[in-house]
C-alpha cells in the first residue's frame, strides 16, 4: 500500500514534468519521423559465409560438385542438411539459415538426358543487401562446376545453353526493397537512441538540480524510485513506436504480418530495458553532460553490431558476440520477423527470453548501484 | 536510551584523506532550537546529512527520536523533515503538485486537507498553481519549509535556510521555527547570522569538523571568556586598521562611530590600545563580548590548528 503510494507520486511528478518538458514532446514526435525519412538509402555490403540448408534430393557427382561450388564461392557456409522442405522452411523462418538449396531427384537424370534440369534457391530477403551478392554468384558458380563435372561424353551438353535453370525464390520481401528492411530496424534504433537518454538524463538532472537529496531524505525506496522514474517513459516509447509504425505504414506500404500483441510485448520488453540502461548510466554519470556522452556511446554498437547497420551474420564471431548482449540485436530480429515474415511465437520466443534476461541483468545492476545514500 | 531528540557521539565522515566531520558529539533536548554555526566548508550540511541519515558516518553511534542512527534509518525518516540548503522541490511542478507530491511519498491520509492547510497557513492558496520556480527567494524557502513540516515530523533539520532571505521574510520565517517549536518539535538550523543565532536556544559552533563551543549564547559567550572594550568619539572608528593585527587582538571592527575591540587577554589588549597614538578626545571603556566576538576568536584558534588537516 505504502509502494504503491509512493510509486505513484513518483510517476504522476515524472508525468508532469515530462509535460512540461517540451524538448522531449519534440524529440518523441520529430525524431522517429525525420530519421525515418533520412535512412531512406541502405548500406551497399557483400556478406559472406551465410549460413545455408541443402535439401539433395539426388546424390551423385554432378550435384556434389555443384554444392562444393557454392560452398567454394564463399558466400554460401553449408550448415545444415535438410531432409525435408518443412524442416528447410522453418531453418528460414527462425532466421537460423539464409539460404535454403534445393535439387530435385531428377537432377542427375535429366542433366544426363540432355534436358533442362531445375535447381532452387530460396533466399530470406528480408535484407536485400545480405542476399544480393550471394545470388549473383550462384550462375557462375554452378557453370564452373558444370565445366569441370560434365566431361567425357557429356561434354557436349557444356556447348548447350542453360543446361541447369537456377530458380530464385526471395522469400519475405519479394520485391526486394531495402526500406522495407529499414523501417524494423530503424524502429529498434530510435527507440534505443531516445529511451536510454531519457531516463540518463531524468536521474542525472535530479541531482543536478539537487532534488535527488531532498528526494533521499524522505522515506522512499530505490524499487520505488526505479520504477517511477521508468514508467512514464514507457508511454513516451510506446507513442513513438506507434508514430514509425503508422509513418512507415504511410509512406513506404511496409506491412505488419504477424501479430501486434507480440510486437507490443517485444516492444514493451525492449523499451523497459533500455529504461533501466539509461538508469544505471545515471548512477554513475555525475552530470547531464556526462549521461549524454555514455549514451551515445551506447548508442554505437546498437546501431554498428545489432544486425541493423550490417547483416548480423556477415560480422566476425567477436561482434557477433558482442551484438547478442545488446537488447537492439533481439528486438530487431523479433520485429523483422514479425513484420516481414509474420512470425509466430515460436519462432521469437528465444528472441523474448533474451530480451527479458537482458532486462532482468540490467535492472539488478541498475539497482545494486542505486544508492538510497549521497555517500 | 536516552529522551533526547538528538543524541549522537563521535560522528566522523571522510571523503578521500580528508575528515570532514571530526569526532562530532550532538545532543539536543526535545522543543530546543539550536543554531548550527561555522564558516563555509566547516562540516554543517555534512553532519545534518549524518543526522538524516543521507550519508553513513565512518565512525559514531547514537540515536535519533530514539531509532539508532546506523539502523534505525527509515524510521528517522519517517519523522524528520530536512530542508536542503539548495532548494530541494521541484521548480516545474506548481505549489501545490509539490507539496502533493511529499505528502504521496509520506504516504499521509487526508492528502487534500492538509495540503489546503499548508497552502492557507504559508498565504500561497491563491497561488498554488503557480511554478515553484516562479518564487522569490523567501517564498522558496517558506514553501521548502511547510513541505518539510506537512508530515508532522519530530525533528527538523532545516539547512542555511535564510540564505539570501531579506529581513522581513527572515523575521517571519524565524516566527514559524518558534511556532514549531513551541508544539514540541526539535529543531537544528545552520546559519551565519548572529541575529539569527541568538534567537536559538542554543549554539553549536563548529570549524573544520569539529564542534568548538557548545551552549546557550551566554554561555558559549562567558566559556570564551574574551574581554572587549569600545571607543567613542571622533574618529574613534578609523583606528580599526591600526589594532586588527596588533598582538593579542582578535577582532577590531568599526560600528558606526565607535570601535569594538576584543581579545583572549585584557593585558595584551590594553597595551595594544596604549600603544596607540594618545588621543584624549576618544573615550575606551570596557564592553561586553559579543557572540560575534567569539566566533571570530575560534575561526582563528581553529586555523591556527588546521595546518595539520
Ligand atoms: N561529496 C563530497 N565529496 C568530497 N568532499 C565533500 C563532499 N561534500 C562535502 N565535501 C567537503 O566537505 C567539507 C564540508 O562541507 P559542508 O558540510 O558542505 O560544509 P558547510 O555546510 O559547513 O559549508 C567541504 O570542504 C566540502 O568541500
Ligand atoms: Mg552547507
Amino acid at each position: 500500500m505504502e509502494f504503491l503510494s509512493r510509486l505513484t507520486a513518483i510517476i504522476r511528478k515524472e508525468a508532469l514534468q515530462l509535460g512540461r518538458d517540451r524538448l522531449t514532446f519534440a524529440m518523441m514526435f520529430v525524431m522517429p519521423i525525420m530519421q525515418l525519412l533520412m535512412f531512406g538509402y541502405a548500406i551497399n555490403n557483400d556478406p559472406k559465409a551465410l549460413p545455408t540448408a541443402v535439401i539433395s534430393a539426388d546424390d551423385s557427382r554432378l550435384t556434389r560438385g555443384i554444392v562444393a561450388a557454392l560452398a567454394t564461392s564463399g558466400y554460401f557456409a553449408l550448415t545444415h542438411a535438410a531432409s525435408s522442405e518443412a524442416e528447410a522452411n522453418a531453418l528460414l523462418q527462425r532466421g537460423e539459415v539464409q539460404f535454403v538449396i534445393t535439387l530435385p531427384s531428377d537432377f542427375t537424370r535429366r542433366l544426363v538426358r540432355g534436358e533442362t534440369a531445375q535447381i532452387a534457391i530460396e533466399a530470406d530477403a528480408t535484407d536485400p543487401t545480405t542476399t544480393a551478392g550471394a545470388l549473383g554468384a550462384v550462375t557462375e558458380a554452378i557453370n564452373e562446376a558444370l565445366a569441370r563435372d560434365l566431361t567425357g561424353p557429356l561434354s557436349t551438353h557444356n556447348a548447350r545453353p542453360g543446361p541447369v535453370d537456377i530458380v530464385i525464390h526471395r522469400r519475405y520481401n519479394p520485391e526486394n526493397i531495402t526500406r522495407i528492411n529499414i523501417v524494423p530496424g530503424l524502429l529498434g534504433v530510435i527507440l534505443t537512441v531516445t529511451t536510454v537518454i531519457m531516463t540518463a538524463l531524468a536521474v542525472t538532472r535530479e541531482r543536478e538540480r539537487g532534488t535527488m537529496e531532498n528526494l533521499l531524505a524522505m522515506p522512499i525506496r530505490p524499487l520505488e524510485i526505479m520504477i517511477g522514474k521508468i514508467s512514464p517513459y514507457i508511454l513516451v516509447g510506446a507513442v513513438q513506436v506507434v508514430v514509425v509504425l503508422v509513418t512507415a505504414k504511410l509512406l513506404f506500404n511496409v506491412p505488419i504480418l504477424g501479430s501486434l500483441w507480440l510486437l507490443a510485448l517485444a516492444t514493451l520488453l525492449f523499451i523497459t530495458g533500455n529504461l533501466a540502461i539509461g538508469f544505471t548510466f545515471s548512477t554513475i554519470a555525475q552530470n547531464q553532460l556526462q549521461a549524454m556522452q555514455m549514451s551515445f556511446f551506447y548508442m554505437m554498437p546498437s546501431i554498428l553490431l545489432s544486425g541493423f547497420a550490417f547483416p548480423f551474420l556477415g560480422m566476425p564471431a567477436w561482434a557477433q558476440f558482442i551484438g547478442n548482449l545488446l537488447p537492439t540485436t533481439h528486438f530487431l530480429r523479433v520485429v523483422r520477423g514479425l513484420m516481414l515474415k509474420g512470425a509466430g511465437f515460436s519462432d521469437i520466443a528465444t528472441e523474448l527470453v533474451s530480451l527479458a534476461a537482458l532486462l532482468l541483468a540490467v535492472s539488478a545492476i541498475a539497482l545494486s548501484r542505486y544508492k538510497a545514500t549521497l555517500d | 536510551m536516552t529522551d533526547n531528540a538528538i543524541d549522537v557521539h563521535g560522528l566522523v565522515k571522510r571523503y578521500g584523506r580528508r575528515t570532514v566531520v571530526d569526532h562530532v558529539d550532538m545532543t539536543l533536548a526535545p522543543g530546543r532550537i539550536c543554531g548550527f554555526l561555522g564558516p563555509n566548508g566547516s562540516g554543517k550540511t555534512t553532519t545534518l546529512r549524518l543526522i538524516c541519515g543521507l550519508l553513513t558516518p565512518d565512525e559514531g553511534t547514537g540515536t535519533v527520536l530514539g531509532q539508532d542512527l546506523i539502523t534505525g534509518h527509515d524510521i528517522i525518516k519517517r519523522q524528520t523533515g530536512y530542508m536542503t540548503q539548495k532548494f530541494g522541490l521541484y521548480e516545474d511542478l506548481s505549489i501545490r503538485e509539490n507539496l502533493e507530491f511529499v505528502g504521496r511519498i509520506y504516504g499521509l491520509d487526508r492528502l487534500h486537507t492538509r495540503v489546503d492547510a499548508a497552502l492557507d497557513r504559508l498565504g500561497l492558496a491563491t497561488r498554488q498553481t503557480q511554478l515553484a520556480g516562479a518564487l522569490s527567494g523567501g517564498w522558496k524557502q517558506r514553501l521548502s519549509l511547510a513541505a518539510c513540516v506537512l508530515h508532522e515530523p519530530r525533528l527538523l533539520l532545516l539547512d542555511e535556510p535564510t540564505a539570501g532571505v531579506d529581513p522581513k521574510a527572515r523575521r517571519a520565517f524565524w516566527d514559524e521555527i518558534h511556532a514549531l517549536a513551541a508544539t514540541g518539535i526539535t529543531v537544528l538550523v545552520s546559519t551565519h547570522y548572529m541575529d539569527e543565532a541568538e534567537r536559538c536556544h542554543e549554539i553549536a559552533y563548529i570549524a573544520y569538523g569539529k564542534v568548538m563551543a557548545r551552549g546557550t549564547s551566554d554561555e558559549v559567550i562567558a566559556t570564551a571568556n574574551l574581554a572587549a572594550w569600545r571607543a567613542t568619539g571622533p574618529g574613534a572608528d578609523r583606528l580599526a586598521p591600526m589594532l586588527t593585527n596588533a598582538p593579542g587582538v582578535t577582532a577590531a571592527a568599526a560600528f558606526g562611530a565607535t570601535l569594538h575591540v576584543c581579545g583572549p587577554d585584557p593585558a595584551k589588549v590594553e597595551a595594544a590600545i596604549a600603544a596607540l597614538h594618545p588621543n584624549p578626545e576618544i573615550v575606551w571603556e570596557r564592553a561586553e563580548p559579543t557572540l560575534e566576538d567569539v566566533f571570530i576568536h575560534l575561526m582563528s584558534l581553529s586555523t591556527d590548528n588546521a595546518g595539520d588537516g
